[in-house]
């Protein structure tokens, strides 16, 4: 699949970095909504919907927005889809809106919106932003009714409203209360991830699946990741060979002149010292470049 | 030179102690309280105890060969099992004990990755479990032989208990929890043996009875703190649960501060709390609590003394 393309986008909205199991992202609504399917449906959608357009709209503005104000601008224009969204939702599906209570107007807050804001549509254009937002939306969507079709089942003995638990079965309660749906989206989360570790134990290359990889490479810390791990010790290797190689001629004279305990105490300490500085230089660096990187941007 | 010298790394000394002789000698000492719950609530109590047992062990069993490593040896899913039964009331369906039982051994213990990692009791944390999900089923203490509510519940009604049946344990409640002798009984086995001490046990017993003194409005009244120390499950909790090897803090100071949280936990849970009951909550939430407790009880290292350890 090409990328940022429709339909790669769309892809990995739903799968690949769906934004509950493998983001981890928006907890908040996922935990606090889906005690039945019909709820986590809804939530799932209205949040679809605003993330779609807020996308959409940040990217058709993202050249216009000064940098240094974007956060509040990107809060503005969720904001404004928020209350449309709301004041929909209280016209034409007042019972859901009910149900959703408060967790609507926290849209605006939720960190997939802003996330996806931030990381994906400001930088990218109007069409793949789109996608980007249908993909994150639908991905969430399904996530969350999952997470209420099993809550609901367990904890009611329903789906979607409809009792299909045969009558001797009794609810188990705690599934509708907070503590199940922790253990729902852990399972889930588990299930997910077993998945993946079937997929690479049959030899597929699942390095990018559901890591969460949004191939910023320079940044990224996830060991899991192949591509990543090789870089990094490439990078290692190279670093302490350019730097090794101009200190070890002084030291060696200094060696010299000194006694061979000394000399022992010496290398210890200052290869403990030099390493010291060499972390911190690195981490000067890598707060350079990043600076650097937002000037660019 | 007879002997062979090992050469290996630390420990040298080693106890001839282990985890199953340990987990032997509890499944002993609760036998007083399981005898006396069947004797108490008839055959369906052994039926529970043993719904309870086989659950646990057949979800250890099932998960060992999952994991290709078999633990069921250690007899510590029997101890969870029989504890957990001790907790339930008799009437409870069957399939709810084996879901607790299932709950105990791999949501609590064996997802966390086997005995020692579980940061909760697994029998109380299934206890709360079933509590939340079969609320009507789990505080259905109505038997053939008593029809009334628990002690405690009359107490906390106001009403008038009989302190002496409940020290024998003649009275409504959980299989495991009526008798106070054969709860003690089995504590002091356990003592004898060195398996417990009595810092956590004590520190709670204490605690708890110094903020009913304070804070149960009813003064220093005997009949009240006796009725409150022997109802309920707070002496089953106190020596066999919050004194688990796995959930409590591993050092001594800690040990008593955690029988003090345990104390007064308890306590706002049964004078302020809408239930009677509230020992199983507060271990729970004692257990949550010992990582805190150990960071700040570390002990100090030899010749670090005089002056503040830095780091």
């Amino acid at each position: 699949m090409k990328e940022n393309s429709a339909l790669e986008r769309l892809y990995n909205g739903i799968a690949k970095e769906n934004p509950t199991f493998v983001l981890m992202l928006g907890m908040c609504p996922t935990l606090a909504v889906t005690t039945s399917a019909i709820n986590g449906l809804g939530m799932g959608l209205t949040t679809a919907v605003v993330l779609t357009l807020s996308n959409l709209i940040i990217s058709l503005l993202r050249k216009v927005i000064p940098d240094k104000v974007r956060i509040p601008a990107f809060i503005v224009i969720i904001a404004s889809f928020v209350t449309i969204v709301q004041l929909l939702l209280e016209g034409y599906l007042p019972d859901l809106n009910e149900a959703l209570g408060v967790y609507i107007p926290l849209i605006v807050v939720n960190c997939i919106i802003l996330g996806r804001a931030e990381a994906y549509a400001y930088t990218h254009g109007p069409v793949s932003s789109l996608f980007d937002g249908i993909g994150m939306g639908l991905g969430f969507t399904v996530a969350l009714t999952c997470i209420g079709m099993v809550r609901e089942l367990l904890g009611g003995g329903k789906l979607f409203g409809f009792k299909v638990m045969p009558d001797s079965f009794t609810p188990i309660v705690i599934f509708v209360l907070a503590p199940g749906a922790f253990f729902v989206l852990a399972m889930l989360s588990a299930l997910q991830n077993f998945v993946k570790i079937q997929g690479e134990k049959r030899g597929k290359d699942m390095s990018k699946i559901g890591s969460g990889c949004g191939h910023d490479c320079l940044h990224c810390m996830d060991e899991s990741c192949a591509d990543n791990r090789n870089k990094a010790f490439s990078e290692d290797e190279d670093k302490e060979e350019t730097v090794e190689a101009p200190k070890e001629a002084p030291k060696a004279v200094e060696n010299s002149e000194k006694g061979k305990k000394q000399k022992k105490e010496m290398t210890g300490t200052e290869k403990r010292t030099r390493r010291e500085e060499k972390q911190k230089e690195t981490e000067a660096d890598s707060i350079e470049l990043i600076d650097l990187d937002e000037e660019d941007e | 030179m007879d002997e062979l010298l090992k050469v290996s790394s630390n420990p040298h000394v080693r106890s001839k102690v282990n985890t199953m002789g340990i987990m032997f000698a509890v499944v002993l000492a609760l036998l007083p309280a399981a005898g006396f719950g069947i004797y108490n609530f008839g055959v369906r109590a052994l039926f529970i105890i043993l719904v309870t047992v086989v659950s646990t062990v057949l979800t250890e069993f099932l998960f060992g060969l999952y994991k290709k490593k078999q633990t069921i040896g250690d007899l510590s899913a029997v101890v969870t099992g029989l504890l957990l039964a001790l907790n339930l009331p008799v009437s409870i369906p069957w399939w709810a004990a084996a879901m607790g039982g299932v709950f105990a051994i791999l949501v609590v213990k064996c997802l966390f990755g086997g005995l020692g990692q579980n940061f909760m009791n697994p029998a109380l944390a299934a206890r709360c479990f079933l509590l939340i999900s079969f609320p009507a089923l789990m505080t259905n203490f109505a038997t053939d032989a008593y029809t009334g509510a628990t002690p405690l519940a009359a107490l906390k009604a106001g009403e008038e208990v009989n302190i002496l049946d409940m020290v024998i344990g003649k009275t409504a409640g959980t299989i495991g929890e009526t008798s106070l002798i054969a709860i003690v009984i089995g504590a002091c086995i356990l003592l004898l043996l060195g398996i417990i001490d009595l810092r956590i046990p004590g520190s709670y017993i204490v605690t708890f009875v110094v903020f009913l003194i304070l804070f149960g409005g009813h003064g220093i009244n005997p009949a009240y703190i006796a009725a409150q120390l022997a109802g309920g499950g707070l002496m089953l909790g106190a020596f066999f649960m919050a004194t688990d090897y796995v959930t409590r803090p591993i050092t001594p100071k800690g040990q008593y501060l955690y029988g003090i949280v345990l104390g007064i936990l308890t306590g706002i849970f049964r004078v302020f709390g809408s239930n009677a009951e509230g020992v199983s909550y507060a271990i729970i939430l004692g257990n949550l609590l010992v990582p805190l407790i150990e960071n700040i009880t570390v002990p100090k290292a030899f010749g670090k003394g005089g002056g503040r350890y830095e780091k």
